[in-house]
């Protein structure tokens, strides 16, 4: 027993060969620390966009329908001189920015009342009410929103007796489903935002005279607008490649992802290039939200 | 899921056929490429793969053709024509049940190989007359296809909103329909050929012989025929749970829909007719790869499944016509299905004009013009709906 102790002894000096290989070559290190998520936004993440961009250039055989690689321009043209195809993504933009622009209203009252003056139960109900839907299956929340605007759905039986019509599949109902889908991701970093606000903050605005709406607008709204905008990067994103909530509740509604979705069996390479569309919208956004400063607080 | 999908079709880009088009001068003689067709049978292969329609394999049939050859039968259920042409073409398939609009595509792209029917036994005198030969698996002279059954693109409504039954197409396509908003449509580029079937009839002056062959000035009144009724339409449906939901839930009143959909339904107020355009419907074969390795199982796969009550399973649980209808004869059951799907009714289905593809080459006869193919088709859908 004994002469295995004192071997055990000086062994442990250098029991961590691994962090003392490492402390020396900075190079290593860093590549150790980056390998695995580097490995995967480049390998599959990047990799796998860039395939699909490169399709935009191909050519379909109008005889056959098969995709060819090739060179051609005309997708990329085609999804900016198509009336259709203008109009689509013109409608889709509109569509995110009204899901995002709702979604901000609702959830700054909604963040004011639960930091600064729900009970702390109140506060945790809440917060479980609105991370609640999120448990839920995605197509399944779609598909509860189809059968509650439906002629014999929830609407037309609960408020039908006051005299309110469901308006049934239409551009504002897929602008709903889309708010209900994504509110969460605004909801809960704008709820963040205002409990980091310090109430000294309000008490200071109402010593200088400030009513409750000039507090909102110049002491909350200026505070949070980095968690807005967070919160607005998933609202609008992912508004903008949705086509289901299109598809289930939009009626005859088409949205960017419902030409996508549809193209991805007939041609590909269309599919491919309209695809660039979110993505260009998306980097214009994140320029604007950068220009106003508010990446660097996120 | 996207990198899959175009790592797929990557590979079928490079694997494509090079075509050599060879000018036609018969007026119905298509071009499409030299495939073999096997000339005779050998040992089974012990392995099957399918591209079906949900409902054509199931093991309430495929585990007795098991047990009969030792083919193991994989069974890929899809969505749709295009999602089984683009499936078919990963080349991982051996046999798809394909309607006519993918069966040709498929034949001119090489894809699939012409059946020597002389090794599918069942495949014979009992076949419906309107399934036999038809253009859209038939190429030539050729068979690609045997055929498994049929069904009608009919016109369903709810008698309770509209209190008889309509005599016309014009409820989903005019302006002044009384249903307006309350309107379906079947959501693919294919029911372009529902407004030519429409155009045909009220529009002699267009000169449409046949909707799936359209020159630019015949699409382009479709198109616009499309486009009026995007205005009075509720919903496109391109799930069939959907359209009938959509329908029992009351918010559609008139539209686009299949026999077994309106079953499906189980409402008594909904019902299906067949108004006196005519309309179109969709016929489906097994077809053959051409690169497939388990021939003989395929060969023996198509001849068991023409045989009456196999047959007659599939167009049971799926809801069509059976192709072979010495099947109706079987049982009062099977006679009872058939009378329901007008199987023996070849008055009712000469009034479909079957789903086929659209080629470049006019499949009417016309040679004097270039008509749209089925790209030109899916470019023009997608700004129907704007």
């Amino acid at each position: 027993m004994s002469p295995q102790i004192e071997k055990k002894a000086p062994s442990a000096e250098h029991s961590k060969p691994i962090s003392t290989f490492l402390f020396h070559r900075e190079k290593f290190r860093l590549i150790a620390l980056l390998a695995l998520p580097m490995t995967w936004l480049v390998g599959v993440y990047i990799v796998s966009l860039f395939l699909l961009l490169v399709t935009a250039f191909w050519v379909v055989n109008p005889f056959t329908s098969r995709v060819t690689p090739g060179f051609t321009l005309d997708n990329f043209v085609s999804v900016l001189t198509v009336p259709a195809y203008l109009s689509t993504s013109l409608r889709t933009l509109g569509m995110a920015l009204a899901v995002t622009a709702i979604s901000v209203l609702l959830a700054v009252p909604l963040g004011i009342y639960m930091a600064k003056l729900a009970s702390p139960m109140m506060r945790n109900l809440l917060a479980v009410a609105i991370t609640l839907p999120l448990w839920a299956g995605y197509l399944v929340k779609i598909l509860a929103m189809r059968l509650v605007f439906t002629e014999n759905g929830f609407i037309n039986w609960a408020l039908g007796p006051l005299g309110v019509q469901s308006p049934g599949f239409t551009i504002w109902t897929t602008i709903f489903t889309l708010t209900y889908l994504w509110f969460p991701y605004m909801a809960l970093p704008v709820f963040t935002a205002i409990r980091q606000i310090s109430n000294n903050l309000f008490d200071a605005s109402a010593d200088l005279g400030g009513k409750s709406f000039t507090t909102i607008f110049r002491v909350v709204l200026p505070l949070i607008v980095p968690a807005i905008i967070a919160g607005s990067v998933f609202t609008f994103s992912l508004s903008l490649g949705d086509y289901l909530a299109a598809r289930f509740t939009g009626g005859a509604t088409q949205m960017i992802g419902s030409i996508i979705a549809a193209n991805i069996n007939l041609n590909p390479p269309v599919a491919a290039a309209f695809s660039m569309v979110p993505i260009a919208f998306v980097v214009m956004y994140l320029m604007v939200a950068r220009r106003t400063g508010s990446l660097e607080r996120m | 899921m996207t990198g899959k999908k175009v790592g797929a079709a990557a590979a079928i880009a490079v694997s494509a056929l090079i075509l050599s088009s060879c000018a036609a001068s018969d007026e119905l003689t298509l071009d499409v490429p030299d495939v073999p067709m096997v000339q005779e049978l050998g040992a089974f292969e012990g392995e099957l793969n399918i591209v079906n329609w949900a409902g054509f394999v199931e093991p309430a049939w495929t585990d007795q053709f098991t047990a009969d050859t030792g083919c193991t039968v994989n069974s890929r259920a899809a969505g749709t024509s295009d999602e089984m042409v683009q499936l078919m073409r990963t080349g991982q398939y051996d046999i798809i049940s394909a309607s006519g609009d993918a069966a040709l595509r498929l034949i001119v792209g090489g894809d699939v190989q012409p059946l020597n029917v002389d090794l599918v036994p069942n495949f014979g005198d009992d076949i419906a007359e309107g399934m036999k030969g038809q253009i859209y698996d038939t190429v030539n002279g050729t068979p690609y296809g045997v055929p498994i059954g049929r069904g009608a693109n009919l016109l369903q409504y709810n008698e309770d909103v509209t209190g008889s039954t309509p005599e016309s197409w014009d409820v989903v396509w005019e302006l002044d329909s009384p249903y307006a908003g309350q309107i379906t449509a079947y959501d693919a580029p294919i029911y372009i050929a529902d407004a030519a079937v429409y155009l045909m009839y009220h529009n002699p002056e267009l000169g449409i012989e046949n909707p799936y062959a359209l020159d630019e000035t015949q699409l382009a009144a479709a198109v616009e025929l499309l486009k009026q009724q995007n205005t009075i339409i509720g919903e496109y449906w391109g799930d069939a749970v959907a359209q009938i939901t959509s329908f029992v839930g009351g918010n559609t009143v008139v539209g686009t829909s299949w026999e077994v959909l309106r079953k499906f339904a189980d409402t008594p107020s909904i019902k299906t007719t067949l108004p006196k355009e005519g309309s179109t419907g969709w016929f489906d074969a097994w077809l053959l790869s051409t690169t497939s390795p388990n021939v003989n199982c395929a060969y023996a796969w198509m001849d068991y499944t023409s045989l009456p009550l196999v047959n007659g399973a599939i167009a049971m649980n799926f809801g069509m016509a059976p192709a072979n209808i010495a099947f109706c004869a079987t049982s009062p059951e099977a006679q009872a299905h058939c009378d329901e799907y007008a199987a023996e009714d070849e008055e009712f289905f000469d009034r479909i004009w079957a789903w086929t593809t659209p080629l470049e080459q006019c499949i009417d006869g016309r040679t004097d013009v270039k008509c749209t193919s089925f790209q030109d088709w899916t470019n023009a859908w997608l700004t129907v709906k704007g």
